[in-house]
C-alpha cells in the first residue's frame, strides 16, 4: 500500500478512501462528453477536519484534488484531468442550522439540493430556498460555487448570489469564514459591507478552495403556485414580451423554451411565467396582471396563452423531472448543454444559433433560457442529446457546443461552467489586465496548483 | 460500443444518465437507496451500478470482488426501479442488476458470503445449515397440521422456520389464522425454501430446481392456495412460480386478517398504544399490498396509528433483502438501513413498529438493541399485536 | 377538393336571422342588422362577425334552415386570413393533433368504439354498459374528427384530414361507429355532408348507446336521486336532435335537472378556448355566470358531457360545492359499477 493511500485512510478510515478499479473508474468521468481521466484516489471526508487534513496532504506532496457534488454540470468540471485526488462531499450533508426569522440555512458542503428543499417543507414550510432543475442529488455548495441558478434567480440573482457566508478550506490547508461568521455566530453575509472575498471561491469551479459549510438565504414559501404558458412563434417579440413582464416586478420565475418535438411545441417559442400567492385572490390578480400586460400581443394574434391543463402539474414540479429524461430522446442516456449568461435582447440570435447547430452538426436539440434578475440577464441554453453508445454523436455534440462557446464570446456573452478549453477560449478572448488579476488570485490562494488543475489556469 | 460481455438487457445499460433520482424516494426527504446510504459511493447506488455494468460488459474494468460487492449489496427494494426518471426502461433495473450477479455467479466471482449462502441452500434446504427435520418444529405447541387437503397451505419459509424472531411469527400468525377458523395446514419438514432470495442473487439454476421441488410438492399434494408467512416467498409464488408452471393463488397474511377482522372472526380488546408500520418491500413496493396491514391495525380499538416519514411506495428497505439478510453485506454501521430504519421510527413517537415480514422484524429488533432504543421501541409483529388484542 | 355546402339564397329569405340575433356574445339592434351581417359573410364581405364570433357553435343549432353559420364564418375567417386564436396557438393544435402512425387499434370487427384522440374516452368508454364495444375501442390523430379547428377558422385542416380519417375507419372494415363524443358524431353528420363528404359507415352517438345498455339493465339500476345541473358542450350544437336524450338517460337513473336560465338553446360553453379567443375577462364571466346559475338551481352535482369541458370546469365547480362527473360514469354509478364518490 502506497505511503499516501496508508495516510489517507489515517484521516478519513477504510471506509472513506478508494483507489479500487470500480471507484476509480466511476469518479474519472462525468455524464457529459468529455473524456474520462483516471484519478489515484477517491475520497469521501466527513468533517471539515478532515479536508484540511487531506488538503495539507495533497499540498505536501503535491496531490491535485478535485471537489465533488454529483458531477451534474455536465462539462467535465470533476473530471481529475491531472489526476490526483477526487474528493467526493457527498457524505457532509447535515443541515447545521435554518434562522427562520433572518431567512438564512448554514448546510454541509455535500448536502444536497433535494434533502434542503425536503427539510424546509417538514420543518420550516414558510420558506424555501432556490432550488434548480437539476437532479435533486445535486449539492448546494457545487451549485453556488458555479453560479448555478434555481426557481428564485429571475427574482433575486444567481444562486450565488443567494449566499450568506461560507466556511472554505483553502488550497494551502487553513480553514477560512467568509462574510459574516467570520465576525460571529450569524450567517446572513457572504461579504457586504466587508470587502467580499466571496468572489475568490464563487465561480472557482473548486480551483481556489473547497467550501465545507455554506449560508443560503431562503425566502417565503407562498400557499399557491401557478403558472401561464405564453406561446410565440415571433422569436423577435421575445425580448419585448419578457420586458413587460419583468415589469411587473411579481413573478417568481421566467423561462423560454422551444424544442422541435413533441410536435405540439414546433415551431413556436413558449414562455412559462411563474407566479405566487397566498391566497387565490392574490394569485388571480397576478394572472389578471400577467394576460393585461401582454394584450397588444394577443391583440395582434402574434402570441397567446396556451391551456396549460394537462401540463400544468409536470410545469409546477420543482425540479422538473422530465429535463433529466431529455437524455433518453435519442435512447442513449446523455445530453450537454451550453449555458451562456447574455442579454434578454441577444434571444433571436441565440436561438437562431441553436437551430443552426443542429442542423450543422445533425443533433436533437432543446433550448432553455431562463431570465435572472428581473431581466438583468439570462440564461440562455442550448442542449443536445446524445447517445452514449455512438462516439462520433458525442464528438459533434462536444464540437457544437465549442463551437455554440465561440458564439457567445463573438456576441459578448458570459460562458457558463465552461469546460476547460472553454475556459480558455474565454480567458483568451478577457481584457488582459481581467486575465492577469484572475491568474494573480489563483497563484496566490493556491500556490502549489493542486485545485482542480486544468481549471482557470491562464498558462 | 462493443461490448465483450452480454447480458438479456444489455442494450439498456448505456442509456442511465446517472442522474441520481434513483437515490431518493419521491419528496427527497433522504436517500433511499441502502447500499448507498451505508456505503457512501455513488458506485453502490443504483447509478452507479448501471455505469459499472456499462464497464464490465465492454472490458474496461474486470470482476472482481470488490464489482460482486457493489451488485451483492443491492437489497432489491426496487426503489430505483419507481423513482427513475426514464420510463421507457426503469422496469428493467432490477432485471439488469440480477443478471449481471448470475454472470458472476456463472463465473464463480461472488463474495464469500453469497456462496455460503448458495451451499448451505443446496446442502440443507435452508440458508441456517440446521438440519432439514428441524423445519417444522416451530409449529409444536400451536395445534397446526400438516396439510392434507385444507382450503389453504400456510406456507412458513426458511426466517420463519429457523429463525428465533421469524419462529415466533410463524407461530402467532398461524395460531391466528387457525382459530379464526382458517382451514389450513403445514408442510412442516417437507417444506423447502421458496428460492425468492436465491434467484435476486443469480443462482438462477438453484432457483429453477427449488421451483421445481415446491410446484412437485404443490401439484402431489393439491395445493392451490397459499397463505404465506414472509412476503419474499409471496413475491417468490405470485410473480415468477407461475413463469414454471405453478397454478397457485398467492396471499399474504395480512391480507387474511384483514378479512377476518372485516368478517368480525377475530373479536378485539382495547390495545392503547402508538404504532407505526414498516412497510417491507416484498409485500409493498413489489406486490402493492399497503392497505391491509393498516386496515388491521385500525381496527385494534385504542390503537394509534402513526405513519413513518417514508411510507408506503416511498417505504426506506429494513436492509434485509437481496440476500443481506443472510450475507450482511451492509453490515451494521451507523449508516445502515435498519439503523437508519428504526431512528425514523423514534422520531414519530410511537412505541411500536408493527412489521409484517420475518425479515424487517428481526433486522429491526437487532437494530434497536445495537441503537440502545430497546427501552422505548419494540419491534412487534402485526399478528402479535393482534394476538395481544384478541379477545380471549 | 371540398367545398362547403351553403345556399346564399336560403340566407338571403331568412325570416329570422336567429343565427346572429340569438348569440349570446355579439349584440345587433335589428334583426334588419343581424341579416345584413351575415349576409355580408356570406357574399365573403367583411363583417364584424369575422372578427368578434367567439367560435361558441351555437348558431350551427340556431339556424333552422341547415345553411352552417358557424362553418361559413370560419371558412370566410381563413379565406381572408383572419385569425380567431393567436396564430401561434392556431398551429399548435394543427400539429398537435397530427398524424403520426401511433394509433391504437383494439379488436375491431363490425363495431368500433371511437374514443377519437382523446385518452380519457378509453377510461369512459369501460365496465358493463360499453362491455360489447369496448374491446373495439380506436383511439389516435388517425382517428380523430378534426372538428376543433374549426374554433380556429382552420377548415382547411379540416378538409385535409377528414377524409383521410374517414378511410382509416372505413379500412377497419366497420359499418358502424360508437362516437364518445359529440365532436365526433358531429363531424360525421353534420361537417362531413356540409363539405359533401361520404361516411361510409353509421355513426352511432353514444347516449343512444348509452339509453339502450341502460334499457338492458334496467334491474341493475339504482336510482340515484340526485339533483345536477348539466354541460352543454359546444360541440352539442352541431346534432341538437340529440340535447333530448340527456333528459331522457337523466330519467332513468333517477336524476333530476331542474330548470336553470343557462339551459337548452341558451346553455352557456365552457368558454375555455374563448380565453386565447377574446381574453380572459370574457371567459371568466362566462365560467362565472354559468357556474352560479348551477348552484342557483340547486344542483349537487355538475353533469359533463365532454371530456374537456369536464378538464377545464372540475376544479371551478369543485370549489364551489359541486362534485363533477361525467354523464358516462353517472350511468356507472346507477348500476352500481362505480362508487358515488367523484374526483
Amino acid at each position: 500500500m502506497s505511503e499516501t493511500l496508508q495516510s489517507l485512510k489515517e484521516i478519513v478510515g477504510e471506509r472513506g478512501v478508494s483507489n479500487r478499479p470500480e471507484e476509480l473508474w466511476f469518479y474519472s468521468r462525468d455524464p457529459g462528453v468529455l473524456d474520462p481521466h483516471l484519478p489515484d484516489y477517491v475520497v469521501a471526508p466527513k468533517t471539515t477536519e478532515e479536508i484540511q487534513k487531506i488538503v495539507q496532504l495533497a499540498n505536501r506532496e503535491k496531490i491535485p484534488i478535485v471537489p465533488m457534488g454529483n458531477g451534474m454540470a455536465l462539462t467535465g468540471l470533476v473530471i481529475p484531468l491531472k489526476g490526483g485526488i477526487v474528493m467526493d462531499m457527498k457524505r457532509m450533508s447535515r443541515i447545521i442550522e435554518v434562522n427562520e426569522m433572518a431567512r438564512y440555512a448554514v448546510v454541509e458542503g455535500g448536502t444536497s439540493q433535494g434533502v434542503l428543499a425536503a427539510y424546509l417543507q417538514d420543518h420550516h414550510p414558510r420558506l424555501r430556498h432556490s432550488l434548480p432543475d437539476a437532479p435533486p442529488t445535486t449539492t448546494i455548495a457545487a451549485n453556488v460555487s458555479l453560479h448555478g441558478q434555481g426557481r428564485l434567480t429571475q427574482q433575486y440573482g444567481f444562486n450565488s448570489d443567494m449566499v450568506t457566508g461560507m466556511e472554505v478550506v483553502l488550497p494551502t490547508g487553513e480553514v477560512c469564514k467568509i462574510g459574516s461568521p467570520s465576525l460571529g455566530p450569524y450567517w446572513f453575509s457572504k461579504g457586504p459591507t466587508l470587502p467580499d472575498l466571496s468572489g475568490l471561491f464563487l465561480g472557482w469551479l473548486g480551483a481556489t478552495g473547497i467550501i465545507t459549510k455554506v449560508g443560503l438565504k431562503l425566502f417565503p414559501n407562498k400557499k399557491f403556485r401557478d403558472a401561464e404558458l405564453f406561446v410565440t412563434d415571433r422569436v423577435n417579440l421575445v425580448p419585448d414580451i419578457l420586458y413587460k413582464l419583468t415589469h411587473l416586478e411579481m413573478l417568481e420565475d421566467i423561462n423560454v423554451w422551444f424544442q422541435p418535438k413533441p410536435y405540439i411545441f414546433k415551431d413556436n417559442y413558449h414562455i412559462t411565467i411563474y407566479f405566487t400567492g397566498d391566497t387565490e385572490e392574490e394569485v388571480e390578480f397576478k394572472r389578471r396582471m400577467i394576460w393585461d400586460c401582454l394584450q397588444e400581443f394577443m391583440d395582434s394574434k402574434d402570441a397567446g396563452f396556451m391551456n396549460t391543463q394537462y401540463m400544468k402539474e409536470m410545469l409546477l414540479e420543482m425540479p422538473q423531472r422530465g429535463i433529466a429524461a431529455f437524455a433518453d430522446v435519442p435512447r442513449g442516456g446523455g445530453f450537454e448543454y451550453s449555458g451562456p449568461i447574455t442579454i434578454i435582447e441577444h434571444y433571436p440570435q441565440y436561438a437562431a444559433n441553436v437551430i443552426r447547430l443542429a442542423e450543422k452538426y445533425d443533433l436533437l436539440y432543446a433550448s432553455a433560457a431562463r431570465l435572472i434578475s428581473g431581466g438583468h440577464s439570462m440564461m440562455f441554453s442550448i442542449s443536445f442529446a446524445f447517445n452514449r453508445a455512438d462516439p462520433a454523436m458525442m464528438k459533434r455534440v462536444k464540437d457544437a457546443l465549442d463551437e455554440a462557446t465561440a458564439f457567445v464570446l463573438e456576441m459578448g456573452g458570459v460562458p457558463w461552467k465552461p469546460n476547460y478549453v472553454e475556459q480558455r477560449m474565454t480567458m483568451e478572448k478577457m481584457d488582459p489586465v481581467s486575465r492577469n488579476l484572475l491568474q494573480m488570485v489563483k497563484k496566490n490562494l493556491d500556490p502549489n496548483g493542486i485545485m482542480n488543475p486544468g481549471n482557470w489556469e491562464v498558462n | 460500443m462493443e461490448y465483450v460481455r452480454s447480458i438479456e438487457h444489455g442494450d439498456i445499460v448505456h442509456r442511465c444518465f446517472r442522474c441520481g433520482y434513483c437515490k431518493f424516494p419521491l419528496d427527497y426527504v433522504d436517500f433511499n437507496c441502502p447500499s448507498y446510504k451505508a456505503f457512501g459511493w455513488d458506485t453502490y447506488a443504483p447509478g452507479g451500478r448501471m455505469w459499472l455494468a456499462r464497464a464490465w460488459l465492454s472490458g474496461e474494468i474486470e470482476s472482481s470482488q470488490t464489482l460482486a460487492k457493489v451488485f451483492f449489496s443491492c437489497v432489491s427494494c426496487d426503489n430505483c426501479k419507481d423513482q427513475c426518471v426514464f420510463e421507457r426502461f426503469r422496469e428493467y433495473l432490477p432485471d439488469i442488476f440480477r443478471e449481471v450477479k448470475a454472470e458472476l455467479v456463472s463465473e464463480g466471482v461472488v463474495p464469500p458470503e453469497v456462496r455460503d449462502y448458495f451451499k448451505a441452500i443446496i446442502t440443507n434446504g435452508n440458508p441456517y445449515k440446521l438440519p432439514r427435520e428441524e423445519r417444522g418444529t416451530w409449529a409444536e405447541g400451536t395445534g397446526l397440521k400438516e396439510f392434507r387437503n385444507q382450503e389453504y397451505l400456510f406456507y412458513v419459509g426458511c426466517v420463519g422456520s429457523y429463525d428465533e424472531i421469524g419462529r415466533k411469527m410463524a407461530r402467532s400468525v398461524g395460531t391466528l389464522l387457525s382459530q379464526a377458523g382458517v382451514s389450513m395446514g403445514i408442510l412442516g419438514s417437507e417444506e423447502t425454501c421458496d428460492g425468492n432470495e436465491v434467484r435476486i442473487l443469480g443462482e438462477v439454476g438453484l432457483f429453477e430446481e427449488l421451483a421445481r421441488i415446491n410446484i412437485e410438492t404443490f401439484k402431489e399434494r393439491g395445493i392451490t392456495r397459499i397463505i404465506t408467512l414472509d412476503p419474499h416467498a409471496l413475491n417468490a409464488f405470485k410473480r415468477e412460480y407461475p413463469k414454471q408452471g405453478a397454478a397457485i393463488e398467492v396471499f399474504h397474511y395480512t391480507e387474511m386478517l384483514a378479512k377476518l377482522i372485516r368478517e368480525g372472526k377475530i373479536a378485539l380488546a382495547e390495545y392503547p398504544a402508538t404504532v407505526t408500520y414498516h412497510d417491507p418491500c416484498y409485500l409493498g413496493r413489489h406486490n402493492g399490498i399497503y392497505d391491509a396491514p393498516r386496515d388491521i391495525l385500525r381496527a385494534v380499538p385504542g390503537l394509534e396509528l402513526v405513519e413513518l416519514r417514508r411510507n408506503r411506495q416511498f417505504a426506506f428497505c429494513c436492509g434485509g433483502g437481496g440476500g443481506n439478510f443472510f450475507t450482511d453485506i451492509l453490515g451494521t454501521g451507523e449508516d445502515s438501513a435498519s439503523r437508519v430504519r428504526v431512528r425514523e421510527a423514534l422520531q414519530t413517537g410511537a412505541s411500536v413498529i408493527a412489521v409484517a415480514c420475518p425479515t424487517c422484524a428481526k433486522m429491526l429488533d437487532d437494530a434497536v438493541k445495537i441503537e440502545g432504543m430497546d427501552d422505548r421501541l419494540e419491534v412487534l409483529s402485526i399478528a402479535e399485536i393482534v394476538s395481544r388484542a384478541q379477545v380471549r | 377538393m371540398y367545398a362547403l355546402n351553403v345556399s346564399e339564397k336560403v340566407c338571403a329569405t331568412c325570416p329570422s336571422a336567429d343565427c346572429l340575433l340569438k348569440c349570446q356574445y355579439m349584440s345587433f339592434g335589428s334583426k334588419r342588422e343581424a341579416h345584413e351581417e351575415m349576409m355580408k359573410v356570406m357574399r365573403g364581405e367583411e363583417s364584424r362577425v369575422l372578427h368578434d364570433c367567439v367560435t361558441c357553435y351555437a348558431c350551427e343549432e340556431y339556424c333552422k334552415r341547415g345553411n352552417h353559420p358557424f362553418y361559413l364564418i370560419s371558412e370566410r375567417r381563413e379565406e381572408k386570413g383572419i385569425y380567431s386564436a393567436p396564430r401561434p396557438i392556431t398551429n399548435q393544435w394543427i400539429n398537435m393533433t397530427r398524424m403520426q402512425g401511433k394509433q391504437m387499434v383494439g379488436k375491431v370487427e363490425d363495431t368500433a368504439l371511437s374514443c377519437c384522440f382523446i385518452p380519457d374516452l378509453l377510461g369512459l368508454g369501460s365496465g358493463e354498459l360499453f362491455r360489447d364495444v369496448s374491446p373495439a375501442a380506436v383511439l389516435g390523430a388517425e382517428f380523430m374528427c378534426p372538428a376543433v379547428h374549426t374554433h380556429f377558422a382552420k377548415m382547411s385542416v379540416i378538409k385535409e384530414r377528414l377524409p383521410i380519417v374517414i378511410e382509416n375507419l372505413k379500412n377497419l372494415g366497420v359499418q358502424e361507429v360508437v362516437c364518445l363524443h359529440d365532436e365526433c358524431y358531429g363531424t360525421y353528420t353534420s361537417i362531413a355532408p356540409a363539405y359533401g363528404m361520404d361516411v361510409p359507415f353509421k355513426p352511432v352517438y353514444y347516449m343512444d348507446f348509452l339509453l339502450d345498455r341502460l334499457k338492458d339493465l334496467e334491474e341493475k339500476i339504482t336510482p340515484l336521486n340526485i339533483t345536477v345541473a348539466y354541460q352543454r358542450p359546444c360541440s352539442n350544437r352541431l346534432i341538437p336532435d340529440k340535447h333530448r336524450l340527456v333528459r331522457e338517460i337523466f330519467d332513468r337513473i333517477g336524476v333530476d335537472m331542474p330548470d336553470r336560465e343557462y339551459q337548452d338553446e341558451n346553455a352557456l360553453c365552457c368558454a375555455e378556448l374563448f380565453r386565447p379567443i377574446s381574453g380572459y375577462r370574457l371567459a371568466d364571466d362566462v365560467q362565472k355566470r354559468n357556474i352560479d346559475d348551477m348552484l342557483a338551481a340547486g344542483a349537487e352535482y355538475c353533469v359533463f358531457n365532454c371530456p374537456a369541458c369536464q378538464s377545464v370546469l372540475s376544479e371551478k365547480v369543485s370549489k364551489k360545492g359541486l362534485k363533477p362527473v361525467h354523464i358516462i360514469d353517472l350511468c356507472k354509478m346507477a348500476i352500481g359499477e362505480m362508487g358515488r364518490e367523484v374526483q
